[in-house]
């Protein structure tokens, strides 16, 4: 655990919490986004190459991006009148310390619930590409069908929106 | 003597390197090459400014800046100065945070992008295994910016502005990507410098650059339209338009904060023609084989200065773009041609060696492009301009 880590941590969490507390939405947006590339660099310091800049071009790029228009082009970006904080917070709390209870025990167990995996493989992007066009090419076509069927029902659900308005 | 001259700088960093202490050698090589970068493009900037304010003038039929210095050289002193000394002015109703923080963001991404771009023979900052990648992935991020300028000036133009420059990016990424897809096809890696060394090959004297094959001159038709449009250059500047939103989303900022949008908007021009003479004119490589006595920076240099100079001649010359046709032609026009580029690239490459594929794939893509373009152009009206005078 070098000091690098820890950096990234406290980047990558600080980004979270900001992103629940602030007042403003598009702060929340912007925060968020810090987490994600916080996240871009931890994968980047696990040497996880292609990992570490798809998420820096997706997220950042492309999901942080329609985040801020979508707050843009709603109503939500007027500052709530009363706290961001809803009154049910403590249950809340609950669930999400039990869900990251269930995840780390997951994480810290699965060495030895692995015992013949090695230690991190080094993945070029060249095998990722072989995995993906051989092994996984099914998968791979089914998630482009997929982001078809979203970008069409985008398209088809804002058409509607100018048929009614005519 | 032409190799030491072309490694001039590799061994000069080495040297100094070696002065120092083993324990701070690696720091030290690093800074230096990042000291290098800092200085060196700000400085071609610099250059920049001046070319296309006199470029454009000249085209204009008026004379630029000649004031200052002879020819107007040192212009950019005068620029810099009075940038430095203006007063900083912050709108009451702007988000203080995020209107300080956009141009950083935009100057870090831009100056990361050049960490890849290989100057010359072993002369780049790093070298990564998905080096195009790490490219265009920083390049998405500076749309934040502008985005983060544009909304936090609290400023009807700014977010107009800021709107338009988003959309466009957007739309003019997947072009982007896509074209270079196709050479990446080809070399078979993502390594900016593995690109630039197959490329480096010649027959008959003739250099192997991807720029002399069908579908790496179509590839580099769209990679400089998209480009353009990355940029926010004329012909597509709308989001900046002089005429129509004061400045766009940067209307709100004064003194060094629009210095530094500036430098961020022109090194993002220099950051991308390094790509796109990395990609397709071949990097460091000389054009003829005669011609590698001279160093490879030069050539880089050259050429990213070449690319630099059409920037500016087409930005004096078209006209602007507006917002829906530039949408439609990047969506109805640009993608399908540059899906098409991938299968003539792979069309290409099975066919092997021989006179055949160069027939074929230049058909093809001649053929795609006037079909497409006269059935799109189909149900536009085009006549003689016609003129309305005031009686």
């Amino acid at each position: 655990m070098n000091v690098v880590f820890w950096i990234l941590a406290v980047i990558t969490v600080l980004g979270g919490l900001t992103a629940v507390t602030l007042k403003n939405t598009v702060h929340c947006a912007l925060a968020v986004t810090t987490a994600f590339a916080g996240l871009a660099l931890l994968f980047l310091q696990l040497d996880a190459q292609f990992a570490g800049f798809a998420q820096i071009l997706v997220y950042i790029g492309a999901v942080a991006i329609l985040v801020v228009f979508a707050i843009l082009l709603t109503r939500g970006s007027e500052t709530p009148a009363e706290g961001v904080f809803s009154r049910t917070w403590f249950a809340g709390l609950l669930i999400a310390a039990a869900v990251f209870a269930v995840l780390g025990w997951a994480v810290l167990h699965s060495v030895a619930a692995l015992p013949n995996e090695s230690a991190a493989p080094a993945v070029t992007v060249l095998q990722i590409g072989t995995a993906l066009m051989g092994r996984y090419v099914l998968p791979l076509e089914i998630v482009a069908l997929l982001l078809t069927a979203a970008m069409l029902g985008a398209v088809i659900v804002a058409m509607h929106e100018k048929g009614e308005q005519k | 003597m032409a190799n030491t001259l072309d490694q001039i700088f590799v061994l000069l960093s080495r040297w100094i390197v070696s002065l120092l202490p083993v324990a701070l050698q690696p720091l030290v090589g690093i800074l230096l090459s990042v000291v290098a970068i800092i200085a060196v493009f700000p400085g071609l900037f610099a250059l920049t400014t001046v070319l296309e304010r006199k470029g454009l003038g000249r085209m204009q039929n008026r004379i630029g800046p000649n004031r200052t210095g002879p020819f107007g050289i040192l212009q950019p002193v005068a620029d810099g100065i009075k940038s430095l000394t203006k007063e900083d002015i912050i709108p009451t109703s702007a988000d203080a945070v995020v209107h300080f923080i956009a141009p950083l963001v935009l100057v870090v991404a831009v100056f990361m992008g050049f960490a890849v771009l290989p100057m010359g023979r072993n002369m780049q900052l790093v070298d990564m295994d998905a080096g195009l990648l790490f490219f265009f992935a920083i390049g998405a991020s500076t749309e934040l910016s502008i985005f983060m300028a544009g909304w936090s000036s609290r400023n009807k133009y700014s977010l107009l502005g800021a709107m338009r420059a988003v959309a466009q990016m957007i739309s003019y990424e997947v072009p982007l990507l896509m074209s270079t897809v196709a050479i990446v096809m080809i070399t078979g890696s993502l390594s900016l410098v593995k690109i630039v060394e197959a490329q480096n090959q010649y027959t008959w004297g003739l250099p192997h650059w991807y720029i002399f094959t069908p579908w790496g001159f179509a590839g580099f038709v769209m990679f400089c339209i998209a480009a353009t449009a990355e940029t926010n250059r004329s012909p597509f500047d709308l989001p900046e338009g002089e005429s129509e939103l004061v400045a766009g989303y940067f209307t709100e900022y004064s003194g060094f904060k629009f210095a530094l949008f500036f430098l961020g908007e022109y090194l993002g021009m220099f950051s991308i023609s390094g790509l796109g003479t990395t990609l397709f004119l071949g990097g460091w490589s000389a054009p003829l084989q005669v011609l590698n006595f001279v160093p490879s920076w030069i050539w880089f240099f050259s050429k990213v200065m070449l690319s630099i100079t059409v920037l500016i001649w087409i930005r004096g010359t078209l006209p602007r773009l507006r917002q829906d046709q530039l949408m439609n032609f990047a969506w109805k026009f640009v993608i399908p041609m540059t899906l098409l580029n991938l299968i003539v690239a792979a069309v290409w490459h099975f066919l092997g060696d021989g006179w055949l594929r160069w027939i074929v794939c230049s058909a093809i893509l001649l053929g795609v492009y006037v079909i497409g373009g006269r059935v799109q152009m189909r149900g536009k009206k085009f006549g003689p301009r016609s003129y309305r005078y005031a009686e």
